[in-house]
């Protein structure tokens, strides 16, 4: 499963942890992740990250 | 407009920027260190008021301002008739004197972007309520409109954007900002080198990481504002005279377009990694580039990051020291790679004793920094002879180059 960085703020999604503060379950994968969830630290859209490397 | 204006005795007025808005900041002529950028004007903490039907307070200062700004205020109304409280930033330069505010003035609403609503509950703690507000949600001041625009990670997740409709003038939070303690509050009443020179610094170390959310920005702002008439942004003069110039010079900062210009940063023991970042120096502007030298004992790391803002090369040399990077130098490159510069070319040098680690540090930073790295790195032990000083300066020439050749081909038809 692969990693996620926001081009804003640097934050990692990780989907071996998930989003637990916004109900995202660990093993959720990126693409899984509802259209409106947003970075839970800057805010920024799904369409803001890009594979981390 | 109901409310009585008479200027009241005091030593700290506020001054008047437009028929509505008054500047109710602070002046910190002595502030030289913020978090690490050198501030050898000082600066200012702007909170400006609306005085429409509904009193409005746009930010506040750092906390230890507060009665300056609330004399500010009192000079022109009783601060208890501030209605609204509008934070476009929740940093404490600008929040900081918050939460006593609210506590003098008990205001009707306190509005911040939803993430800036965050931000302050992590500041302080608050048990009050205060309101998010939407991006392009507008807010009723009666006689007056102001319209909010998010612009997160400008430089903050909860930066934001207060738009007075009948005015045409953006409080812009720390965008178009600098660090300048002045007595005078307008753009156009200031030296322009002097306000050129501090807008470039400001961009450089606070907004130059987030360059590929200015373009973003700046290519939207057209339709969303099509007319700006005043800028007051929350340190440094309001802006009334340059704004297309400095809307023009953020897209070309945000651009990161290298220029013909090497930055060359070093520390030295022994004058060893000196006498070769001379000699590179050399090299560049006989190969026809421009160089500055920026020797660590002489150059804060924020005029470096500064220098380094039109600039195409950097190259980085330090002395191994047990075994390790210079201080000095290992300070410089951390706070380089957090302001991600993109698009140089560069190399590591550096004299040493025994074991030589330091240059090879270097390296790795500088292809973290996704620096394309010309040359191998140049290492010379203990003192240079005049071999080790000519590769040196060939290395420059090699530098020189490389920014004749990235220059040709940004300036090549696509």
């Amino acid at each position: 499963m692969n990693r996620y960085e926001c081009t804003l703020c640097g934050y990692l999604y990780d989907p071996q942890f998930g989003d637990p503060d916004n109900d995202i379950l660990a093993g959720t994968t990126f693409e899984d992740l509802p259209d409106d969830w947003c970075c839970p630290e800057c805010g920024a859209g799904k369409e803001d990250f890009t594979p981390a490397e | 407009m109901a409310h009585e204006t008479q200027q009241n005795q005091t030593p700290f007025p506020a001054v008047r920027i437009s028929e509505h808005v008054y500047w109710v900041g602070a002046v910190d002529w002595s502030l030289r260190d913020f978090h690490g950028y050198a501030t050898e004007h000082g600066t200012t903490y702007n909170a400006y008021l609306i005085l429409a039907d509904k009193v409005t307070l746009i930010d506040t200062v750092k906390a230890p301002f507060m009665d300056e700004m609330m004399a500010r205020i009192a000079s022109i109304i009783d601060p208890a008739k501030i209605d609204y409280i509008i934070s476009n930033h929740a940093e404490m330069d600008h929040s900081g004197a918050l939460p006593a505010v609210m506590r003098a003035v008990e205001p009707e609403a306190v509005y911040a972007s939803p993430l800036g609503v965050k931000a302050l509950a992590d500041h302080f703690h608050l048990t009050d309520t205060i309101t998010p507000v939407k991006d392009g949600e507008s807010l009723s001041l009666g006689n007056l409109n102001v319209t909010f625009y998010e612009t997160r990670m400008l430089h903050w997740p909860d930066s934001m954007f207060t738009y007075l409709q009948e005015e045409a003038l953006l409080f812009s939070n720390d965008a178009f900002g600098m660090h300048l303690a002045s007595s005078e509050r307008f753009d156009d009443e200031l030296d322009v080198a002097l306000l050129h020179h501090e807008t470039e610094k400001y961009y450089a170390n606070i907004l130059l990481p987030y360059s590929h959310l200015v373009l973003r920005l700046l290519e939207k702002l057209p339709d969303l504002l099509p007319a700006i008439d005043m800028i007051a942004p929350d340190h440094g003069p309001v802006r009334r005279s340059g704004i297309a110039a400095v809307i023009e010079d953020y897209q070309r900062w945000a651009r990161q377009a290298p220029s013909n210009k090497a930055v060359i940063v070093y520390d030295t023991m022994w004058e060893s990694t000196a006498q070769m970042a001379r000699a590179i120096c050399e090299g560049v502007i006989a190969g026809g580039a421009k160089a500055m030298l920026m020797p660590l004992n002489a150059f804060h790391r924020s005029e470096i990051a500064t220098e380094l803002l039109d600039a195409g090369a950097l190259l980085v040399g330090s002395p191994t020291l047990n075994n390790n990077l210079f201080p000095s130098v290992a300070d410089i490159l951390t706070y380089l790679r957090g302001l991600k510069r993109r698009g140089l070319v560069g190399a590591a040098f550096g004299s040493y004793g025994w074991s030589g680690e330091a240059v090879g540090h270097i390296n790795e930073t500088l292809a973290a920094m996704k620096v394309e790295l010309i040359s191998d790195v140049v290492k010379v032990k203990y003192v240079p002879d005049a071999d080790a000083l000519a590769r040196c300066f060939a290395l420059g020439g090699r530098v020189a180059e490389a920014l004749q050749q990235s220059n040709l081909e940004l300036r090549a038809p696509e």
